[in-house]
């Protein structure tokens, strides 16, 4: 029965948001040529080290391919489902609004983080999944292999969401974090390469500080069935981890919060 | 002349005060663009082939250098200009006997004051990380960069000023800001120094605007031998046309602005 009203609650809010974007449709169009400009720059960035005889970690083209394509996913699933709520939490704390949220009876954190909807990063979540395809049919990969990118897939969006809600709650306290949005992609930016392709330093922080090898290098490595030393078993506890550390931060930084002007 | 000038100072010093309340966003921007670093990691780590004809203190250097022309030619004039317009908060800047253009100048002006420590920070903690990197370019070498950085963040403020104006048109102006931007990431040697790229690329982006906002300085700053006086004409042709462009939809601009809200 809960669910159910949390389902129905979920459509209404997409249903309106998506009807709010419609207003720009021409910005669609524009959204969908940056889009493809930004592909076609990130192969090209991404081909010059191939075309300088360089390789990125012992990674073949085809395979950082489909690095650079989970990087390009991830990136139009921050921009459809995250980036456009963490400006209305923000203003939200500013203004006080937040507290009409907090009496709804309904999860604020579900509210929070499901309330927008921007369709402005769909193109790129279908690029990216192209790329992804585009570096799998060169290596001649069995359809059914993709399916074992999926979970992991599930869980590195369990990573992001949870890093990014945790990076929202911030707010609470400093207020003025759009800024946060641009954090985020730097991160994620990182993503684009094979972490084996970083100095050693730098893949230890990508992998036990910021979790950036779990978004794309270890999807991409389940698929490709490329083992280089962390499994995506251990991301199943990381993700479980940081979605309950998530919340457990919200709830921490709800008892900290004292409403704007009070 | 010289009221101006007193306007502008003051501009700057009202803008720089402001700036001072939120030092620790200013600090989150800088946090934010550290792809520099990012793409620093993997081309060092690439280069350890010796392909590449660069070794990694090379591309540590580079990349510094990047990151820091980057953060010192930074622009978002657009935003501003668009929130303004589209709100109608441009109606009382328009009553003041200076033109609106000199205020936005005048708060990027501060705001790069207003970041210089920061940058110090960043970079002694760079050198101190990585003392192997450090160089003196040489007294020459950094008065022309400077000359050459100067040049440059006139040359992207003017060119994304003009684009602002499409806000008199549209509601979304910073959509083709975004396009242009990666045109800009991806032939201005932010990605990779451009003696990388292929041959045919290069010819074509030295007529464009790009290679001279970041790639051209680097190189000064790295003591490599540059056609200087070629990047500062092409510059100098393409901040003409733009400042034609920017007066042209100026005028035409006005006349349509209906101060919203007013």
């Amino acid at each position: 029965m809960e669910h159910r009203r949390y389902l129905l609650t979920l459509r209404r809010f997409w249903a309106a948001a998506i009807a709010a974007e419609m207003e720009y449709r021409l910005n669609f169009v524009l959204a969908t040529v940056t889009s493809l400009g930004n592909l076609a720059g990130s192969l090209f960035g991404l081909s010059l080290f191939y075309l300088n005889g360089a390789t990125l970690g012992g990674w073949r083209w085809q395979e950082a391919c489909m690095v650079l394509g989970l990087a390009v996913f991830m990136d139009g699933f921050s921009r459809t489902f995250l980036v456009p709520n963490i400006g209305r939490i923000v203003d939200q704390v500013r203004s006080g609004t937040l507290d009409f949220v907090l009496l709804k009876p309904m999860d604020a954190q579900f509210w929070l983080s499901t309330r927008n909807l921007s369709i402005w990063g769909l193109p790129d979540m279908l690029y990216g999944l192209g790329i992804v395809a585009y570096g799998g049919t060169h290596l001649g990969l069995a359809p059914w292999r993709y399916l074992r990118g999926v979970l992991p897939l599930a869980v590195a969006l369990v990573i992001l969401y949870s890093i990014w809600f945790m990076l929202a709650t911030t707010s609470l306290w400093f207020v003025k974090i759009h800024n946060v949005t641009a954090l985020l992609r730097g991160v994620l930016e990182a993503g684009r390469f094979p972490t084996p392709a970083y100095p050693r330093v730098y893949r230890v922080v990508f992998t036990f500080v910021l979790p950036v090898a779990f978004l794309t290098t270890v999807p991409a490595s389940a698929v490709l069935d490329r083992p280089w030393g962390v499994s995506w078993f251990a991301a199943v506890p990381l993700a479980l981890a940081l979605a309950l550390l998530s919340r457990l931060f919200w709830r921490f930084g709800l008892r900290c919060y004292t409403s704007a002007s009070s | 002349m010289r009221h101006l000038l007193h306007v502008l100072r003051v501009y700057t010093a009202v803008s720089y005060a402001d700036m001072m309340e939120y030092r620790a966003e200013i600090l989150l921007w800088i946090l934010s663009s550290i792809m520099p670093f990012v793409l620093m990691g993997v081309w060092m780590q690439a280069s350890l082939n010796g392909t590449l004809g660069m070794g990694p203190t090379d591309f540590a250097r580079y990349f510094l250098c990047v990151f820091m022309i980057r953060q010192l030619t930074l622009v978002w004039v657009i935003y501003d200009v668009e929130n303004h317009v589209v709100q109608g908060t441009l109606s009382p800047r328009l009553l003041h006997p200076v033109d609106p253009f000199w205020r936005f100048f005048c708060d990027h002006l501060a705001e790069r004051l207003a970041r210089m420590p920061f940058l110090a920070l960043v970079t002694g903690v760079f050198f101190a990380l990585y003392p192997a990197s450090w160089w003196w370019p040489g007294l020459r070498s950094v008065l022309l960069a400077t000359l050459c950085l100067v040049v440059a963040f006139l040359l992207r403020f003017i060119m994304q000023y003009a684009f602002a104006m499409v806000a008199f048109w549209s509601e979304r102006a910073n959509a083709i800001e975004d396009l242009w931007f990666f045109a800009y990431l991806f032939l201005s040697g932010y990605l990779a120094p451009m003696t990388l790229f292929p041959e045919g690329v290069r010819r074509l982006a030295e007529w464009t605007p790009f290679p001279y906002l970041i790639y051209m300085p680097t190189r000064i700053l790295m003591g490599q031998p540059t056609d200087v006086v070629h990047g500062l004409a092409v510059s100098a042709v393409w901040a003409g046309a733009f400042f034609i462009i920017y007066r042209v939809l100026w005028r035409a601009g006005l006349r349509r602005y209906s101060g919203m809200g007013a």
